[in-house]
């Protein structure tokens, strides 16, 4: 096994709804989908995120887009005009999720 | 019976309040189009045009709108182009007003503030979407309510023979959806059409963000940014659209960078609502047709809920944010230090505030403890501290803003980067939203003739 950054196999874009931020994680080839739908769990995001979302996270599946979505609740200290956070609206939680690690055979 | 369109071109002339002014012109004027889409309204702008129209009356719409139109209109007029936009906020009729000069316009009304408290007495609680709370929590200090009305208020402006589309808050998908419905007669109960169209929607509302912007595949070989074509959607009749740019235009439309656009602000993807239906997104099939054209098909959708989702804004209180930099060697460590000095402070000042909150820019801000994990901490070139305050009190958001500068001469070393001086205080006007019974909203299309 091999442990490698979902940035070398996943793209990603993210923003806001009230305090939830979501990230659409995409897998940059076919071949790869099925490694994040394995690996990169609702439970494995909420670890990754410990600490910044004070919510639970869910996980949407889009096999047709080569796509999950995130949501992570709690994740903006109030959202929109309320926070006071420099990522207000969620918009870099993308490429935070890029830095989670997987392991897959060599 | 008129004869329907074989296609038709909508373009994506801007994608927020405060995108870029060239868009829509270049949109107009770089090859042939049928309707200019143009997208102000996210929710944070709904606060801040109430938190403007609440200063003077005759404002809460995108003021840059107006110049935009007098520039765009020549050549839209010559070319037949209608317009979709809602620009005109928490103030439809001002907008309105202040275009008078340069078309013949409609307005659709969305407004509930007036009857807000009819709504809440009938029973109507309109609780929090977010934290499930009833919004009689707040109704003494509501500013604004408006329910994000579809596509249907914009097709009977189209079909009493508007050029120009102004609204408040229809959605964003309602503004590309409106011109097909009316362009390809699609019925109120073909589902499937009315998610293809909310799926057209989505994909262009957000600007060029679906042609080559803020797409991190490839991202520095996304070609000339700089003269980024804005997107067209070229619609035919069975639902089915590509996705492209005018020629010569910067940008890149790539299946990789449509995707991004198509899970961006996404909740669960085969729930897509909107007032007009319930896309399912996860339906949409992409193809690569050709540079920069990309196709979509296959798309799924249900019968509409008997819900509109409403957008109340309200007063919540005031916040402040203040940034120092501090320099290398052990700018971290200072930039920390001057935080717990100033936090000293503020306790022993007895402010109290809802939330204090500390980032280090340069170390944290964006990624938190990942980036602390990842980073050489101690060889930080420089950090910028950045810390807010927010409270109902106001002065104590005021006094929390004196007590930046002195950091500069009385804590730690190697500090700068407060040229911008003191923070201002800033009101913070907040997004409350809920759901209301559709049948309770009557959306208003008002025919101006000029």
């Amino acid at each position: 096994m091999k442990r490698i950054r979902l940035l070398d196999i996943a793209h990603a874009r993210s923003g806001d709804k009230g305090d939830t931020a979501n990230v659409g994680l995409i897998a940059l080839k076919p071949e790869y989908y099925p490694i994040l739908v394995k690996h990169v769990t609702a439970a494995r995001v909420a670890r990754h995120f410990k600490g910044m979302i004070s919510g639970p996270v869910e996980r949407y599946e889009l096999p047709n887009l080569r796509a999950l979505n995130f949501l992570l609740h709690g994740a903006l200290d109030g959202g929109g005009t309320i926070s006071l956070k420099t990522d207000a609206q969620g918009k870099v939680f993308s490429t935070a999720l890029l830095r989670l690690e997987v392991a897959v055979p060599r | 019976m008129k004869s329907r369109p074989a296609t038709i071109r909508i373009a994506a002339g801007q994608g927020f309040w405060g995108d870029w002014l060239e868009a829509p012109y270049r949109q107009v004027t770089g090859g042939p189009v049928d309707y200019l889409m143009m997208d102000y309204l996210a929710e944070v702008t709904m606060s801040i045009l109430q938190k403007q129209k609440a200063r003077d009356p005759s404002l809460g719409y995108a003021r840059d709108f107006i110049p935009l139109m007098e520039r765009i209109l020549p050549t839209v007029a010559e070319r037949g182009i209608k317009i979709t936009a809602n620009a005109g906020g928490v103030n439809p009729q001002a907008c309105a007003q202040a275009v008078a000069e340069v078309a013949r316009r409609l307005v659709t009304g969305d407004d509930l503030l007036g009857r807000l408290d009819g709504l809440l007495a009938r029973g109507h609680e309109l609780r929090n979407l977010d934290t499930g709370r009833p919004l009689s929590d707040v109704r003494d200090r509501v500013l604004s309510a408006n329910a994000y009305l579809g596509a249907w208020p914009v097709v009977d402006a189209l079909r009493g023979g508007a050029d120009v589309v102004v609204t408040g808050r229809v959605t964003d998908t309602g503004l590309t959806l409106g011109p097909l419905i009316h362009a390809f007669g699609w019925r109120p109960d073909a589902w499937d059409l009315l998610a293809a169209g909310t799926v057209a929607g989505h994909t262009i509302e957000c600007g060029a963000q679906c042609s080559g912007g803020n797409c991190l595949v490839d991202w520095e070989r996304i070609p000339d940014l700089a003269n980024v074509g804005y997107p067209i959607v070229d619609a035919a009749p069975d639902g089915t659209f590509e996705i492209f740019k005018h020629p010569g235009t910067g940008g890149r439309i790539s299946v990789a960078g449509v995707t991004e656009q198509l899970v961006y602000e996404m909740g669960n993807p085969a729930e897509y609502i909107t007032p007009d239906c319930v896309a399912d997104f996860t339906t949409i099939r992409l193809e690569q047709k050709g540079k920069d054209r990309v196709r979509v098909s296959g798309v799924k959708g249900r019968p509409a809920t008997d819900k509109l989702k409403v957008s109340v804004a309200y007063f919540y209180g005031y916040k402040a944010v203040g940034t120092l930099v501090y320099a290398w060697p052990d700018a971290y460590k200072k930039a920390q230090a001057a935080d717990r000095i100033l936090r000293e402070r503020l306790a022993d000042l007895d402010l109290k505030f809802e939330a204090v909150l500390t980032e280090f820019v340069g170390a944290d801000a964006t990624h938190g403890p990942l980036a602390r994990a990842a980073a050489r901490l101690d060889e930080l070139p420089e950090v910028q501290l950045r810390i807010g305050v927010r409270s109902r009190d106001k002065p104590a958001v005021e006094r929390f803003t004196r007590e930046i500068a002195p950091l500069i001469l009385n804590g730690p070393p190697s500090v700068t980067g407060f040229a911008g001086g003191r923070p201002k205080p800033e009101e913070v006007v907040a997004y409350w939203p809920a759901l209301l019974d559709k049948h309770m909203v009557e959306p208003c299309v008002d025919v101006v003739e000029v």
